[in-house]
């Protein structure tokens, strides 16, 4: 049973002239809560969804996807009573702290919010976000791909949000760098190594790819890719929690080999020197997601051409497998005024025809929908970058294999922080990864025992 | 003799008219007051009482939030990680705020003898970098700082010699302390130029007629003169040094392996508040600080007054 923080909490409500109401309808969800309900909650009546949608409206949209005025014009130009503003929070964990911090305080939290994937749990865990049951979520479980819409679920049936975009994990390699030194692209891990050692051995300056310290996320897709899972969501107050299972460990010993022969660099990603090894050929292959393509043919212009895609090296060729790095959905936060409007907007957003195509068009996103995978405008697109390759095809079958079950802890925030501290730090040390998973997994159990869960291994 | 007096006034109105000024004149200092009293209240006392307080509770994500009394200060005085980072800034004070303090010591006293030709030129200039915000000194000094593409190692890549790894475990804090020295020697040097041009000129005449140097002048006159302007910048440093908070953690994007999130104890605050949602433990992490740097401080005061009592 939750105890609300009264005197502080409230004075500063009543300070804030406005922040009286979401205060209180904070509190009403945060406090009280007689537990998540296993029913399907009463849908409401598409004549309060009419009505909704014609009065005037204002909704407050965070979200970091570039230019997406283009998406939400064809909204309002449909729905003129409603207007959305949109707002530019940060991206990911920026967004994701000033997001904690406003529901916190009560006030200046939107009304909806771009939400990754692997965060959904920890929103939901909070009680932040608007089940979208009662606004006709439901009947979208075939329009998206299906291990998104298992994301997207809460363990009692909820739906927290719509998928807007993915990130199957593929390979992006230098075809020239591979053709200078005989190297056929790998399609085992057995070979990827062999590949490295191979091309370290004829140039010590360029390393078979970049594996950053830094960067959970590449992390956790290749855990995806081999089947491991980390994280499970037992219930409302209990995780399992195996980051150094036998498959994780098995992937450790795999990289710290690579990592110890001097092949494969850990330089921290998404930082200057790192867009500098790129455009300038130090990192042969990029592991990266299905937005990598795009991301890179506008941040490494000078190598254009020179780049092609495959699908990640397997563990088992005969049974092809890949994870999910990022891909971004829409939520609608939790003690909205509008949650009618808010909910119609996320799912207009995400399964408009062409919404959704201008989403592939506009901002280069893959997509989460079945058709959009199958429509060959999207799938046969040969851009000049990588030598007029069907990218967009390579993804799109890379999409399908990507195991449905795998599951986010309710405070990746902190597991990630964790990891960073452990398993990244072996990487940049070339030191022990299986020892700094022991004490990912110890740091993990303890922050999680710490904050009341119940853990088990 | 004889004695003009004016007429007695009658003593009660005397005092009366005496208490009445003095008591508009206490009103009006209230009044000027107030405005400064009230922010004072409202972004400092009060969030320092919420701090307390949140100090004294626990919230999880699971259960709630239950009353903790001082559990929260008993596990932070037994938390490595908050030992290490005191330790760690205090090592950088003392690392740090010596060399700056002296630095701002001799451009104030350089200014001040006169003998520089362009002395606005250059108070402005050791200025400049206190203008400049701290986010951004930190990424251009990052920047420079790079290991592969930053200007320092492209000028060694040139000459063929090594440039040193500034990002790395060993040279993390004293490019740290290159940075902050960067910033505020400008601050520190324009606090002791102002007492400077406070030292009243009679005493520089005085030792010009016993036929003192300038080196002599400004060690045995000048310096002594600026006692309590050096102390101030000592403070200021002790505070700050203590508080480091955006150097690191604008570094750590860029060197994520070297700077965990205990790096510093307001970067352990932070991390602990805002990735790890453990706003009470946060709240006492920063309490214990300030207990840290209001004891580190007035034990300075302590040796400072013993010396000049002695």
């Amino acid at each position: 049973m939750k105890r609300p923080f009264l005197p502080g909490f409230r004075r500063r409500a009543l300070m804030a002239a406005a922040g009286m109401l979401s205060a209180s309808l904070v509190l009403a969800a945060c406090g009280g809560s007689s537990g998540s309900s296993t029913a399907t909650p009463d849908k409401v009546s598409q004549a309060d969804v009419d009505k909704a949608m014609k009065t005037p409206t204002d909704l407050t949209f965070w979200t970091w996807v570039p230019n997406i005025k283009k998406e939400v014009a064809v909204f309002e130009k449909k729905y003129p009573a409603i207007h959305v503003k949109i707002v530019n929070a940060g991206q990911g964990e920026p967004q994701y702290t000033k997001l904690r911090t406003a529901l916190k305080a009560g006030s200046g939290a939107p009304d909806l919010a771009q939400i990754e994937f692997q965060y959904i749990p920890t929103f939901s865990l909070t009680k932040s976000l608007e089940d979208l049951r009662p606004y006709g979520a439901e009947k979208h479980a075939n329009t998206f791909v299906d291990w998104t819409w298992n994301q997207v679920k809460g363990s009692n049936g909820e739906i927290w949000a719509y998928p807007q975009d993915t990130g199957p994990m593929g390979m992006l390699y230098r075809k020239d760098i591979f053709d200078k030194y005989g190297i056929k692209p790998p399609k085992t891990w057995d070979e990827f190594a062999a590949a490295s050692k191979k091309l370290h051995a004829a140039d010590p300056n360029v390393y078979m790819t970049n594996l950053a310290a830094n960067q959970n996320g590449v992390w956790m897709g290749l855990l995806w890719q081999a089947g491991a899972k980390p994280f499970e969501n037992t219930g409302a107050d209990s995780v399992k929690v195996s980051v150094n299972d036998a498959t994780s460990k098995k992937v450790g010993d795999y990289w710290e080999g690579l990592i110890k022969g001097g092949s494969v660099s850990t330089d921290p990603d998404f930082t200057d020197a790192w867009y500098q090894g790129l455009a300038r050929g130090k990192y042969a292959t990029w592991l990266t997601a299905a937005w990598g393509p795009v991301f890179l043919s506008g941040s490494a212009k000078g190598t254009s051409g020179k780049w092609r895609a495959a699908p990640l090296p397997q563990w088992d060729a005969a049974k092809p497998a890949s994870g999910n790095w990022g891909g971004s959905t829409t939520a609608v936060i939790k003690g909205t005024k509008n949650p009618i409007a808010a909910a119609k907007f996320a799912e207009f957003l995400n399964t408009d025809a062409e919404t959704t195509k201008m989403f592939t068009t506009e901002q280069f996103f893959f997509p989460a929908t079945k058709s959009l995978l199958a429509d060959p405008a999207f799938t046969n697109q040969k851009p000049a970058f990588y030598g007029g390759q069907q990218v967009n095809q390579v993804f799109a079958d890379v999409s399908d294999t990507v195991d449905l079950s795998f599951q986010w802890p309710p405070f990746l925030d902190q597991a990630v922080n964790d990891w960073d501290e452990t398993v990244g730090k072996s990487f940049a040390d070339k030191g022990d990864v299986g020892g700094a998973l022991d004490t990912w997994q110890q740091r993990v159990t303890d922050y999680a025992k710490n904050q009341g869960f119940k853990v088990s291994q | 003799m004889t004695t003009t007096t004016a007429p007695p006034r009658p003593a009660t109105t005397r005092k009366a008219a005496k208490t009445s000024t003095r008591r508009s004149q206490a009103t009006a200092g209230y009044l000027f007051v107030t405005p400064f009293l009230l922010v004072f209240l409202l972004f400092f006392l009060l969030p320092l009482a919420y701090a307390a307080y949140l100090s004294l509770f626990r919230e999880q994500l699971v259960g709630g939030t239950v009353f903790a009394g001082l559990d929260n200060y008993v596990r932070a005085l037994g938390d490595e990680r908050l030992l290490g980072g005191v330790l760690r800034v205090a090592r950088f004070f003392v690392l740090q705020v010596p060399i700056m303090l002296v630095l701002a010591l001799l451009a104030a006293l350089a200014i001040d003898s006169g003998l520089l030709r362009v002395s606005k030129v250059f108070r402005v200039g050791i200025f400049i970098p206190y203008a400049v915000p701290s986010v951004v000194a930190t990424l251009m000094w990052g920047y420079l700082y790079g290991r592969d593409f930053g200007p320092f190692a492209q000028l060694g890549h040139a000459i063929g010699a090594a440039t040193p790894n500034f990002l790395g475990d060993g040279l993390m804090l004293g490019s740290m302390a290159n940075i902050v020295t960067w910033e505020f020697t400008g601050y520190n040097m324009i606090i002791l130029y102002a007492a400077l041009r406070a030292i009243p000129t009679d005493l520089y005449e005085a030792a010009a007629v016993d036929g003192a140097s300038s080196w002599r002048i400004a060690w045995n006159i000048k310096v002594p003169a600026i006692r309590p302007a050096l102390f101030l910048c000592l403070i200021f440093s002790v505070i700050g040094s203590f508080q480091l908070f955006a150097e690191p953690q604008l570094l750590q994007r860029l060197a994520p392996s070297v700077i965990d999130s205990a790096y510093t104890p307001n970067l352990y605050a932070y991390t602990l508040a805002f990735t790890g949602q453990e706003v009470n433990y946060a709240a006492a992490v920063s309490f214990l600080l300030g207990v840290v740097i209001v004891v580190v401080s007035y034990s300075f005061l302590f040796v400072t007054n013993r010396r000049s009592r002695s």
